[in-house]
């Protein structure tokens, strides 16, 4: 548990988006941090909730699927107006202003580049122990699997952690937070963490704004 | 994890490769998605427009793999390479059960998945592949906890249900489905000291056992196979507990393949909600013609290949 904020107000709903890929991964990290996490299938449970999780999946997959079921704008919508969002692996493609070989269009919500596959068949699949600004504790065991590159971030981008060849592993603009790995594969929970943390300030200076 | 397949542990230019979280974790993201079998690049291409989270490579469906008899191989390394260039999801192949040479084969070429299947003929009646030492993960079929247990000991980093390939019918692949949480709901109903005898009964690895008692699920991935047909058909599998879903014959057997997958692969987001099956289920053209899976003639019969 990290130590929370003192709520005064209820805790923020977070949901995982759940069209496909490693949902449950998510809650139960979300449920380590005592706070539990929802699916997010609809646009009524995308009502639901303060901040949300884009998880690892297939990007071709979840790209179609949120199309399909017309939840493409609906989401870029909120996200623009000022959800917090979280896209991993996957979650991070959507979330990337320039996709080049997704045939899908993204959220475009994030100046960056998403190189898909950059680092090779699952085979060149890899872990590593990775610092990320802002993380006290140690670096995380970040999971890269058939992962994308981000880079070109653009100047409103914070870089949060880079692989040793240089390229984006972690990166946040404003509410929107972007990792090229699964820190929902291990039981380190501070990134969760550190996304709930987002979602509290958001919720605290909507209400402070009222 | 305790299912620790660090045999094949490497270390590339950027981090550790092929850990057990790598290999298993594959597995992980497909989860919700449907793995579409595809004969041709065309096929493939149809799959990733329709929506596959992955495709599995082979030179025929099971269906024709039944019609044409003989010995089922690994499918030609110039079909499976030809594959994996024409599209950007993640690329499955089959190799046959206890043949590591065709597995070794399968990893040089660089597919991400190993189907150690049934659906070919076996190479070895008493052995499955050993799976730790590849630095790619592997997939097995099984028809209960036992079986799937054996499987992950031997190193699979995802499981799923065998159903019976090939004819179109789910009955199988229900029995396979309810078997395994059978299985597992037993276990949890266990005191710690009765599930050495429930391991030995399994013929599985007690550590595996106690894995699934404490998690309350197997330890890796299992989706379902053998006998989709239809979106519903999909639903009913998910509603019964698997993580995703294999469509061998299903799709490239009925009549409109692009309209099948695409429902199929809609029917496995919304599985539990009635309204948006049925919606799925309009205008999708004549399923494949099904077979019954007992009238098969024993060694007809693909399931039972493999223990």
């Amino acid at each position: 548990m990290t130590a929370a904020p003192e709520r005064t107000a209820v805790a923020p709903r977070i949901g995982v988006l759940a069209l496909q890929g490693d949902v449950r991964e998510h809650i139960e990290a979300l449920d380590a941090l005592g706070i539990g996490g929802a699916e997010v299938r609809t646009l009524a449970q995308l009502d639901e909730v303060d901040g949300l999780i884009m998880p690892g999946g297939e990007s071709t997959t979840i790209a179609r699927l949120l199309l399909i079921f017309g939840m493409h704008e609906p989401l870029r919508d909120r996200i623009a107006a000022g959800m917090p969002v979280w896209g991993t692996c996957a979650g991070a493609i959507l979330l990337a202003e320039r996709a080049p070989d997704l045939d899908r269009p993204t959220l475009g919500l994030m100046d960056v580049l998403a190189e898909r596959n950059a680092y090779g068949r699952q085979v060149d699949s890899f872990e590593v122990d990775l610092d990320i600004a802002g993380l006290d504790g140690g670096p995380v065991r970040a999971v890269f699997i058939r992962a994308p590159r981000l880079a070109e971030p653009g100047p409103g981008v914070e870089v949060l952690a880079r692989l040793e060849d240089g390229s984006i592993a972690a990166c946040r603009q404003g509410r929107v937070l972007a990792t090229a790995f699964h820190p929902e594969l291990t039981t380190d929970g501070r990134l969760h963490a550190y996304f709930l943390a987002m979602t509290e300030e958001a919720l605290a200076a909507a209400r402070a704004s009222r | 994890m305790t299912t620790n397949g660090n045999m094949a542990d490497g270390s590339g230019e950027r981090g550790e490769t092929a850990t057990w979280r790598v290999k298993a974790g594959l597995a992980q993201m497909l989860k919700g998605g449907v793995i579409m079998d595809v004969v041709t690049v065309e096929h493939a291409r149809i799959a990733e427009e329709a929506g596959a989270v992955a495709v599995m490579a082979l030179e025929r469906v099971p269906s024709d793999i039944r019609a044409a008899g003989g010995v089922a191989r690994m499918s030609h390394v110039a079909l499976v390479e030809e594959i994996c260039n024409s599209v950007t999801i993640p690329v499955m192949a089959k190799a046959r059960i206890g043949h590591f040479v065709e597995a070794q084969i399968l990893e040089a070429i660089g597919v991400d998945y190993i189907d150690e299947s049934e659906v070919l003929t076996p190479a070895d009646e008493a052995h499955h592949i050993n799976k730790h030492p590849f630095r790619v993960p592997f997939v097995c079929g099984c028809r209960d906890l036992g079986e799937a247990l054996r499987r992950i000991a031997e190193g699979a980093a995802m499981i799923r249900t065998k159903g019976e390939a090939g004819t179109g019918n789910i009955v199988e692949a229900v029995r396979h489905m309810r078997a395994v949480h059978d299985g597992i709901r037993r276990i949890g109903a266990m005191r710690d000291d009765e599930l050495a005898t429930y391991a030995k009964e399994l013929g599985a690895p007690l550590e595996l056992v106690r894995e699934v008692k404490e998690q309350g699920r197997l330890p890796v991935v299992n989706f379902s196979a053998g006998g989709v047909a239809t979106p519903a058909d999909a639903a009913l599998m998910m509603q019964l507990g698997a993580d995703g879903v294999f469509v061998g014959s299903g799709i490239f057997k009925s009549e409109e393949p692009a309209k099948m997958a695409a429902a199929i692969v809609r029917a496995v987001t919304h599985y539990a909600d009635p309204a948006v099956l049925a919606e799925v289920s309009r205008g999708i053209g004549e399923p494949m013609r099904g077979r019954s899976a007992a009238s098969l003639p024993a060694e007809e019969q693909l399931a039972v290949r493999g223990n």
